[in-house]
């Protein structure tokens, strides 16, 4: 094998593993928002997440007849997500955490557990009601198709990227676009605006915010939401870009997304894309690891296939935590005693 | 609420204990109900409950009320024991039909044969859950190494692959069956470009990645068709069109619709006959959609024809026994050295150590999400 | 602390010494009943009653409650002595005759009961979340498998084929290198010991270990070639003699494991340490899915033997119990005993110096650092005792299991023992034992028994069936117990009077735990505004 061959495959795992990285992203922005402002993990988010692809395959599943254009569709869906999933978050929060604010800091986290557990299974039960269990996104034409193919306006681009080797559909493009917008977004509500200000504030000192005036109860409620409603958003990409969801598919995008929130630094959002961005294109790069083994004739690297990526990502966090505690961007905490 | 279910289902339970002079005779099924496999597992249940509702009058006719019991084994092998431990304890229950996991039917069965409860198992294909030579484990499913090598065969002389790219799931079974499958294709002289197991069930890129690198001719992929489904429709997405097969977990109709546009050129071995090919399988899969609201996948045939097959023992032991109601070991002797008939898959009769003495293997086709018969293989264990 | 401080004018609780022999009698006469056939039969409708599973469970749950019951009541100590006794060691294998399922739910939920008393120690006294607990549980597990079954030869035999350059001079080596370096890291913790580390120290500290690890690899690999040829004589695995034997090594690998993995984890802090656990828990799943060789990967080990003890088969023969049953008496009684020996030791040690260190670093880490206690020491002792527990009690797993496979140690098994710690309470022995009894009841008998006996009523739909609603059910309950009492069921005394003497005593509210001194009172918003974070003291005020 030459470079020749190699350059395109390397270039298509990475990018395959950012693709995949984006998706992890935006899960993990609702992980480490709720923990920014409650320090505790949303065990529950991963079911949020599944929730909001749930509704994006029915919005799919019942517009699927409808000449209505693609992109609308796709509109129609994510905003239904976010909305669903934004006030179940909200929901959940109501009843199952904030009656505990007062608890010991685990016992929130066996709530979360157990509304996860419900939730899975009030999932399952609606679609099981019309006999399905895995649910296939129906996806307007074209989605899947080649991003700038032959005979598209911008075919230019399309052979260009095909020089480069990069392998790319419509819906990886329109994946990438949507994770981007979403953080631009994010990024201007968080910092911009009044309510990200408070929300920070409440982050940062609950107590000091409530001496502001600020009240941390509505800002919890807030960040919830917008979890929530990044949880539903993920979930629709999620279901666009592998096509199959199920009630139970939320737990191990899940666990990459949350170590991915702890790999960016927990509480940090900028840390959250770039954990999930890292995380994506290391398990990619795992996965082909005896590739290369086999190229540099190392028969111990030979051995690391795609069964290693997840605890490939794990080692990773490990190494990353040892020489630096806090994760890439967590701000390390002087102890005041 | 909880009282009232409560004293409901004692009120239940009283009905049900004074109403019926007969003898209650059961059936159980063990399979996960609940979880991420509780899809394969309810359609188990739901198969076997099919065959308890066809067989239901005449047992009641011998004067033995016939039920069937649904555990959950929650695909855990200690939950599983557990369960099997407390079907152990229930005298009525005559014999079982489960496991989908060879991880709990292996502690499962050593459970149980103490107490000469008989198991049929729909879906366990490990070596080594007959292996064992336990008196009370069966199979209706071949083993994995009578459907390796007749998917390996198939490969190498049907599709005439020289290269074949080996993926399995990481499971008892398809890690199973992928290894099963090596070892026939190396006997065969054919080159294994890449074998490697994965647990991801979304995104296959890298996977991909290094197919389109290695450019097999073949690909095949122990796994259940909610993973492969996935690979294969991101496969077709990525314009690689390399036929992929696998094993009786690809047997459902959910393979097409997960796979879409790219449920083609794609293979599977199985014992289950095709609809089209067999007058039964059209009657049960209309059955079942009535019954259940719900499409018959092949685990559901599968657990049909276990149930089919302890319930014809269970007669069988019960004209054996004068026509008495048979004792647990009756019903254990008569499953393992009867013959069973009309079933879905064939006529059924067990060795010494509970794999079927023979049974035709179906390779199935799926061009353009319609499936078709590609061959027939027939397959016998290397023991009678 | 009782001594110092008496808790508010002790409630006068009317002595129950009746009630308590009153109940176990009539538990005890119930579950023997209700497991007897022959005398099921005799009972027309009582008798069909006791059989449904829904009613079998609920008097399964009201005979060990017996055993809760003697425990809180005030009540005669000889009362309290027989019903405790009395139950486990008479009623409940008298009845596990009929019905093994019985014993096996016992062991079932000693296991437990040791697990979450282990995690107790790392989470409840030294404040440590691990989520990867179950890890320490597959190495205990696997051990016993490997060295017990055929895989033991296979391993051999496939070392005696492919012996590579190994021989009994790599043993040599091997030795050596474990010696020195082994005494090399004692000599550079002494020297720690008075002088403050070095970062030369430390890496010669971490060379060291690295070289261990190295001449332990090489001295095991250079011991299974050169016993290569004993692999026919071993074709079912080890001699049963050996077991006790393991209970000691099984004790010993999970202890090491929990240091290899605490010792670069541990200075972490909080949900980071979590997640770390988290994954290298699955880590050591993985690795057991797919190391072949020694684990037989996704297929699992079986079969796997277990002691046979002479007498004691003799005496279960003499007392009516069937042979196949031997064993999993012999396992119920063993794992008795280890909780019984466990619980000890965690009396002991919570009472110890090492026990207040845990709980120092549990309440505020700077501060016990300040008071001398030694952070990443007290921190592994704690992961490796909990590791112990949970290691002796894979044994037990794999013995009474006949059969290992990765399976067993997935992540929700960790989140099951951390939901059986919390939901019991905290810190608290006799809390997470019960924890882990409910939970277990609920997972393998009450909601199971529920499913069943609404198996075949027709007015529920198929899909709604609670036979497989059982996690949703587990979870409503999950949800609802903690709402209820978060503090646990029953939460630890320590904790209990930690929060009556808010006034002098540290406060807990940083870590939530009690009444904060922000947050009581002043507050318009919510009343829980107090700061939470880890590090910072409460309110970060003072």
């Amino acid at each position: 094998m030459d470079l020749a061959t190699l350059l395109p495959f390397l270039v298509n795992v990475i990018a395959g593993g950012l693709v995949l990285g984006f998706v992890y992203a935006i899960i993990a922005l609702g992980y480490t928002m709720v923990y920014g402002v409650l320090q505790l993990i949303n065990f529950a988010h991963s079911e949020v997440f599944v929730t909001g692809a749930v509704v994006g395959f029915e919005v799919f599943r019942v517009l699927t007849p409808s000449p209505m254009n693609g992109y609308l569709k796709l509109l129609i869906a994510l905003l239904a997500a976010m909305v669903i999933s934004g006030l179940l978050n909200v929901t959940i929060e109501r009843l199952a955490y904030r009656p505990l604010r007062n608890a010991p800091r685990l016992v929130p986290l066996i709530t979360a557990i157990g509304v996860s557990l419900i939730l899975q299974d009030v999932l399952r039960l609606i679609e099981g009601f019309q006999g399905r269990f895995d649910l296939t996104y129906t996806l307007p034409d074209g989605f899947s198709g080649k991003f700038c193919g032959a005979e598209s306006s911008c075919a230019a681009v399309g052979s260009t990227l095909a020089r480069l080797g990069l392998d790319l559909q419509l819906k990886d493009v329109i994946l990438i676009v949507v994770a981007l917008l979403s953080l631009a977004v994010l990024n201007y509500l968080v910092n911009r605006t009044r309510l990200g200000k408070a929300i920070r504030a409440v982050a940062q000192d609950r107590v000091t915010a409530g001496l502001m005036g600020i009240d941390s109860n509505r800002m919890i409620s807030a960040t919830f939401l917008i979890g929530g409603a990044l949880g539903g958003i993920s979930g629709v990409l999620f279901g666009m870009k592998f096509g199959t969801v199920n009630a139970y598919s939320g737990f191990d995008p899940g666990i990459i997304a949350f170590t991915a929130a702890v790999l960016g630094g927990i509480g940090s959002i900028p840390g959250a894309v770039l954990g999930g961005l890292a995380l994506g294109v290391i398990q990619n790069l795992i996965g082909v690891t005896n590739i290369f083994g086999g190229l540099l004739g190392i028969a111990n690297l030979e051995a690391i296939d795609a069964s290693y990526q997840r605890i490939g990502a794990f080692i990773v966090l490990v190494l990353i935590l040892i020489f630096k505690p806090t994760g890439l961007l967590g701000k390390s905490n002087v102890e005041k005693v | 609420m909880k009282s009232t279910a409560l004293s409901l289902s004692v009120l239940a339970a009283l009905a049900l204990g004074s109403a019926s002079a007969q003898t209650t005779v059961k059936i159980a099924t063990l399979s996960p109900l609940s979880g991420g496999q509780s899809d394969l597992g309810t359609q188990i249940r739901n198969g076997a409950q099919l065959a308890v509702n066809e067989y239901r009058a005449e047992f009641q006719r011998l004067g033995m009320n016939l039920q069937l019991v649904a555990y959950d084994d929650q695909a855990d092998p200690a939950t599983g024991t557990a369960q099997a431990r407390k079907i152990a304890a229930d005298r009525s229950i005559l014999a079982v039909v489960g496991t989908l996991n060879s991880g709990v039917a292996i502690p499962s069965s050593q459970a149980l044969v103490s107490s000469r409860v008989a198991m049929v198992s729909p879906a366990n294909t490990a070596n080594q859950v007959t292996d064992r030579g336990l008196s009370n484990m069966n199979r209706i499913v071949a083993r994995d190494d009578a459907q390796g090598p007749a998917g390996a065969n198939f490969l190498a002389d049907n599709l005439k692959a020289k290269r074949v790219y080996l993926l399995n799931d990481k499971t008892a079974y398809g890690e199973g069956l992928a290894k099963e499958v090596e070892k026939a294709l190396r006997a065969k002289g054919v080159q294994v470009v890449g074998n490697e197991g994965t647990e991801e069930k979304s995104d296959f890129s890298s996977i991909i990645a290094k197919i389109r690198l290695q450019r097999p001719d073949a690909i095949y992929f122990g796994g259940i068709y909610n993973q492969v489904g996935v690979f294969i429709k991101q496969l077709r997405e990525a314009g690689i069109t390399t036929p992929v097969m696998g094993g009786d977990g690809l047997d459902s109709a959910e393979l097409a619709t997960i796979a879409g546009k790219g449920a083609t050129n794609i293979y599977f071995t199985t014992v289950a006959a095709p609809i089209d090919a067999l007058p039964a399988a059209k009657t049960f899969a209309a059955n079942f959609q009535k019954t259940f609201n719900d499409q018959a996948q092949g685990f559901a045939a599968f657990g049909y024809d276990a149930a089919k097959v302890v319930l014809q023992g269970i007669l069988a032991a019960y004209k054996a026994n004068g026509n008495k109601v048979p004792s647990r070991q009756q019903v254990e002797t008569a499953i393992r050295k009867g013959t069973f008939t009309g079933l879905l898959s064939g006529t059924v009769s067990f060795n010494s150590v509970g794999d079927r003495k023979s049974a035709t293997l179906y390779v199935m086709n799926v061009q353009n999400g319609k499936y078709s018969l590609s061959a027939r293989l027939p397959v016998r264990p290397a023991r009678q | 602390m009782t001594a110092v401080h008496p808790v508010s004018p002790r409630r006068v609780t009317p002595d129950r010494t009746g009630l308590l022999l009153l109940i176990f009698l009539l538990t005890s006469a119930l579950l023997l009943l209700s497991h007897n056939r022959e005398w099921l039969g005799t009972l027309g409708g009582v008798g069909a009653l006791l059989r449904n599973p829904i009613v079998e469970a609920v008097v399964v749950s009201l005979f060990l409650a017996n055993i809760l019951f003697a425990y809180l009541w005030r009540a005669a100590p000889w009362a309290k002595a027989l019903v405790g006794l009395g139950s486990l060691l008479l009623v409940l294998p008298w009845a596990g005759q009929e019905d093994t399922s019985l014993l096996d739910l016992s062991i079932q939920i000693m296991i437990f009961a040791a697990l979450a008393l282990g995690l107790n120690i790392v989470v409840g006294l030294a404040g440590l979340l691990d989520l990867g607990y179950v890890a320490f549980f597959a190495v205990g597990a696997y051990l016993w498998g490997i060295f017990a079954s055929p895989r033991l030869a296979e391993i051999l035999r496939y070392y005696g084929e492919n012996p590579g350059a190994t021989n009994a001079g790599t043993l040599a080596l091997g030795l050596f290198l474990t010696a020195v370096t082994a005494a090399s890291m004692v000599a550079i913790n002494r020297h720690h010991q008075r002088v403050p580390p070095t970062r030369a120290s430390s890496w010669g500290f971490g060379l060291a270990s690295f070289g261990l690890v190295a001449g332990l690899i090489l001295s095991a690999r250079a011991l299974l070639v050169l016993n290569a040829f004993r692999a026919e004589g071993l074709a079912n695995g080890i001699d049963p003699n050996f077991f006790w034997l393991f209970l000691a090594l099984s004790v010993l690998a999970a202890a090491i494991v929990g240091v290899l993995i605490g010792l670069p984890v541990l200075r972490l802090k909080g949900d980071y340490l979590a997640i770390i656990t988290l994954g290298l828990g699955e880590v050591i799943r993985v690795l057991a899915n797919n190391l072949d060789l020694y684990s037989a990967g996704s297929q699992g080990i079986t079969p796997i033997g277990s002691a046979s003890v002479g007498w004691f088969d003799a005496l279960a023969a003499r007392l009516g119990f069937a042979e196949d049953q031997y064993g999993l008496l012999f396992l119920y009684v063993l794992s008795l005993l280890m909780v019984g020996i466990i619980l000890v030791v965690n009396v002991r040690l919570d009472r110890s110096r090492i026990g207040r260190a845990w709980i120092a670093i549990r309440d505020d880490e700077v501060a016990a650092q300040a008071m001398g206690v030694p952070l990443v020491r007290t921190k592994l002792i704690a992961f490796a005792t909990g590791a112990s527990f949970a290691g002796v009690m894979g044994m037990i797993f794999a013995a009474k299991q006949t059969f290992v496979s990765p399976e067993s140690f997935n992540l929700f098994q960790s989140i099951g023992v951390l939901s059986m710690v919390i939901l019991g309470g905290m810190g608290s022995f006799p809390g997470v034992i019960l924890g882990a009894a409910v939970v277990t009841l609920l997972n393998l008998r009450i909601l199971p028994g529920l499913g069943e006996a609404t198996a075949n009523l027709s007015w529920i739909p198929q899909q709604a069936n609670p036979g497989q609603l059982q996690r949703l059910i587990f979870g409503v309950i999950l949800v609802a117990m903690m709402l209820l009492r978060p503090e646990g069921l029953l939460p630890s005394r320590r904790r209990t009077l930690e929060l009556h003497h808010e006034g002098d005593q540290e406060d807990d509210s940083a870590k939530g735990t009690g009444p904060s001194l922000t947050g009581g009172g002043g507050d318009v918003y919510s009343p829980g505004l107090e700061t939470r974070q880890e590090d910072e003291p409460a309110g970060g005020t003072r």
